[in-house]
């Protein structure tokens, strides 16, 4: 009885305290909740030092763009939240609102001032030219690299730097998606230099010792922080913290942590604090200033270049995977099972895994044995994945001509090989045909993922001219329009050509 | 002299054996039916004297060309059989992406190299003989029942073998059609032609056949 009675006591207690810790959890999510939040965007796959996963635990993010991210909200009595965004989409995804402002090793440029709400300048960089150890002597400027192959950054300042360096110096720019790959390639000889700012090149250096920087600086920029064009209050605020921050030693104190302290910031907050405007950034590409109709004009030429690459590596792609899916469809209705099973495994793999990743297997992963060409590898990686799917097209269409035709042909006399070059063959193609055209519509379309290792086709163009000139609208609708003229006379061919053979 | 030669043949689809025991001979110009109910094995034995499914047991000669239980022939086993035996099938077959005319030529040109001018004057002929001529450039879904029929005829009769196999020959035809078709047959039998005809239709093989032999569950009933 006794017993009974306490342990009613105590569960009532327990209850009491269970509820106690609820309201509380409550409080602090409501407490949480009024805090607004500084929500900042920056792509982690930049890596450090300036954002990246904390290794010891992934769900958060180190670098001092997180630092400074943090002194702001701080600054601004707001939460700060991370928000993951692409590299070349932060200027977008800050116009549409997805964030309040972006950090991530941006830099300063005439087309982000005159398109978004961009704040003072908070680090000087200079950009670096990285060259394997033994050409050190052989390449120490632009002038050297004459017909060399120069990698970067797409649409970054040193890219534009490249870009002006290729009509007068003659090198040949070879522009990245991300900024670890180009010193991968510098250090197995597929380029010959990268120019990127000093903190990624000091990162690359690091990671491949048989790589070295070169002590002159080719050009000179500014990292800041972006925000939409309406959002001027919220950045004339930031800019007082960062001049505060800049004053009262706590950039340099962040800088300091990351090691990437200079004598030139020093240089650098002197001039921002004393000058409300900060130094101009330094660029060579006039196209941010010029109308959109003359920055169309400018990159019409280059746009349609482009289009020629995706019109050639999709025709010759596809007509790669209209072989190899010939031969895997013959080996899948004619050949014995061990090829037969080998055959189906192959086009499972193919189809199950992303091109993307098959992609980048073919030119990245096997770069320490073979190094392809990016093209060669670009059309590689399109054929084999294309000629899965074609193969399943054709030997869907071999399987459904009657059977009874090809007895027919047996008794004629027809080998197996007449009888599918015959008999067999022409009408499984006429099947075929309208599959075949969808695919190569869809190859053409798909060919843009080639931009990711190097290979400037028709979307890749577009999105440099797009962050240059800072809109999407003109360079969507032309790029779409491009699109459309290479798509439309093969659907109209097929159309016609089914026509003509419904009639035969 | 016997054209064909069937000697206790034996046919499987699988572990079960669908003719069996079944001989037969069938001399030049001879018109035979082999009749019975669906399942009977008629078509199985049609299609293991045309090389298209292997002998179990038992053998076939065909114009002094030996077949026996094994795996298919192949190669020139292959030709060499099927310069002496063709076969029209029950739905034709005919190779739908070409007309007619093609049809009847195409193993003239690329299984007996003849050049193409004269394959196709000599499928006109046929297609001509066998009352269709007018329809030569037609393709395959063109053609009604009956036209398919003759195409199919012609295209077998080209490359010129002295026994020929059909498998319900009236089976897509209407009853006028089928008094024509048995006095094309029996022109053809008059011309030195063998015709083995599997069939169900007994008006239509009492009309055109010399003899008839009955099977039922995969034998020679009578």
């Amino acid at each position: 009885m006794d017993h009974q009675w306490r342990s009613r006591i105590v569960a009532r207690v327990s209850a009491r305290a269970v509820m106690c810790v609820c309201v509380a959890a409550l409080l602090a999510v409501n407490i949480a909740a009024q805090t607004p939040e500084l929500r900042w965007g920056g792509d982690a796959e930049g890596g450090a030092p300036f954002v990246e996963a904390d290794p010891s635990d992934p769900t958060r993010v180190v670098g001092f763009e997180v630092d400074i991210a943090s002194m702001l909200a701080e600054g601004v009595n707001r939460r700060p939240r991370f928000i993951q965004t692409g590299f070349t989409t932060i200027d977008a995804s800050v116009a549409r609102g997805d964030f309040d402002i972006g950090l991530s090793g941006i830099e300063d440029s005439f087309a982000r001032r005159t398109r978004l709400a961009v704040t003072v300048p908070y680090y000087r960089f200079r950009e670096i030219l990285t060259v394997r150890a033994a050409d050190a002597a052989r390449y120490r400027t632009l002038a050297d690299l004459r017909g060399r192959r120069v990698a970067t950054l797409a649409a970054t300042l040193a890219f534009e730097l490249l870009t002006a360096a290729e009509k007068e110096q003659g090198v040949v720019v070879v522009p990245y998606e991300d900024d670890v790959h180009p010193y991968t390639d510098l250090a197995v000889g597929r380029v010959d230099a990268v120019l990127l700012d000093e903190v990624l090149a000091e990162r690359g250096v690091r990671r491949h010792p048989a790589l070295v920087n070169q002590p002159t600086s080719v050009g000179v920029g500014y990292y800041v922080g972006i925000l939409a064009p309406q959002n001027t209050g919220l950045r004339n605020q930031i800019d007082a913290i960062l001049k505060q921050a800049m004053r009262d030693g706590r950039l340099e104190a962040i800088f300091r942590r990351w090691k990437m302290w200079n004598e030139d910031q020093r240089n650098l907050y002197a001039r921002v604090t004393a000058d409300e405007s900060g130094p101009a950034p330094q660029t060579q590409s006039t196209a941010a200033q010029l109308s959109v109709w003359d920055a169309t004009v400018r990159y019409l030429p280059s746009l349609l270049t482009a289009t020629v690459i995706t019109l050639v590596l999709s025709v010759l792609s596809m007509a790669l995977a209209i072989v190899i899916g010939v031969l895997i469809a013959s080996g899948r209705v004619y050949g014995p099972a061990p090829l037969r099973a080998l055959l189906t495994g192959w086009v499972e793999l193919i189809r199950g895994t992303p091109l993307l990743l098959q992609l980048f297997v073919i030119y990245y992963g096997l770069a320490t044995v073979v190094q392809l060409p990016a093209f060669l590898a670009a059309l590689i990686g399109l054929g084999l994945n294309y000629g899965a799917y074609e193969s399943e097209i054709y030997r869907s269409a071999l399987e459904s001509v009657p059977p009874g035709q090809l007895d027919a042909a047996r008794t004629l006399g027809f080998s197996d090989r007449q009888t599918l070059m015959l008999i067999r063959g022409p009408q499984a193609l006429r099947l075929a045909l309208a599959p075949m055209t969808n695919d190569f519509v869809a190859l053409l379309k798909d060919s843009s993922l080639v931009s990711l290792i190097t290979v400037v086709e028709l979307t890749k163009q577009t999105t440099i001219f797009a962050s240059n000139i800072g809109t999407w609208f003109v360079p969507g609708l032309l790029c779409a329009a491009l699109y459309l003229v290479l798509s439309l006379p093969v659907s109209h061919l097929a159309r016609r050509l089914e026509r003509t053979w419904r009639r035969a | 002299m016997s054209v064909l030669a069937v000697r206790d043949l034996e046919v499987r689809r699988g572990a079960r054996s669908v003719v069996r025991g079944v001989s037969l001979d069938v001399t030049r110009g001879e018109i035979i039916a082999v009749m019975g109910a669906s399942g009977a094995g008629k078509t199985s034995v049609l299609r293991a004297v045309a090389g298209l499914d292997p002998i179990a047991a038992g053998s076939v000669a065909i114009d002094g060309l030996q077949l026996s239980a094994g795996p298919l022939p192949r190669g020139e086993a292959l030709r060499e059989l099927h310069r002496r035996v063709g076969m029209v099938f029950q739905f034709h077959h005919l190779f739908e992406h070409l007309t007619a005319l093609h049809n009847v030529w195409l193993a003239l040109v690329h299984v007996q190299r003849q050049p193409q001018r004269e394959a196709e004057r000599k499928a006109r002929e046929l297609l001509d003989h066998l009352g269709v001529g007018a329809r030569a450039d037609a393709v395959p879904r063109e053609l009604s029942g009956g036209e398919a029929q003759r195409v199919a005829i012609a295209r077998a009769l080209a490359v010129g073998p002295p026994l020929l196999l059909m498998d319900e020959p009236t089976a897509s035809l209407d009853p006028a059609r089928r008094g024509e078709l048995a006095t094309t047959l029996r022109q053809l039998a008059s011309e030195g032609r063998t015709l083995v005809i599997a069939t169900h239709d007994e008006e239509f093989a009492g009309a055109c056949a010399h003899r008839v032999l009955i099977m039922d569950e995969g034998r020679v009933a009578r």
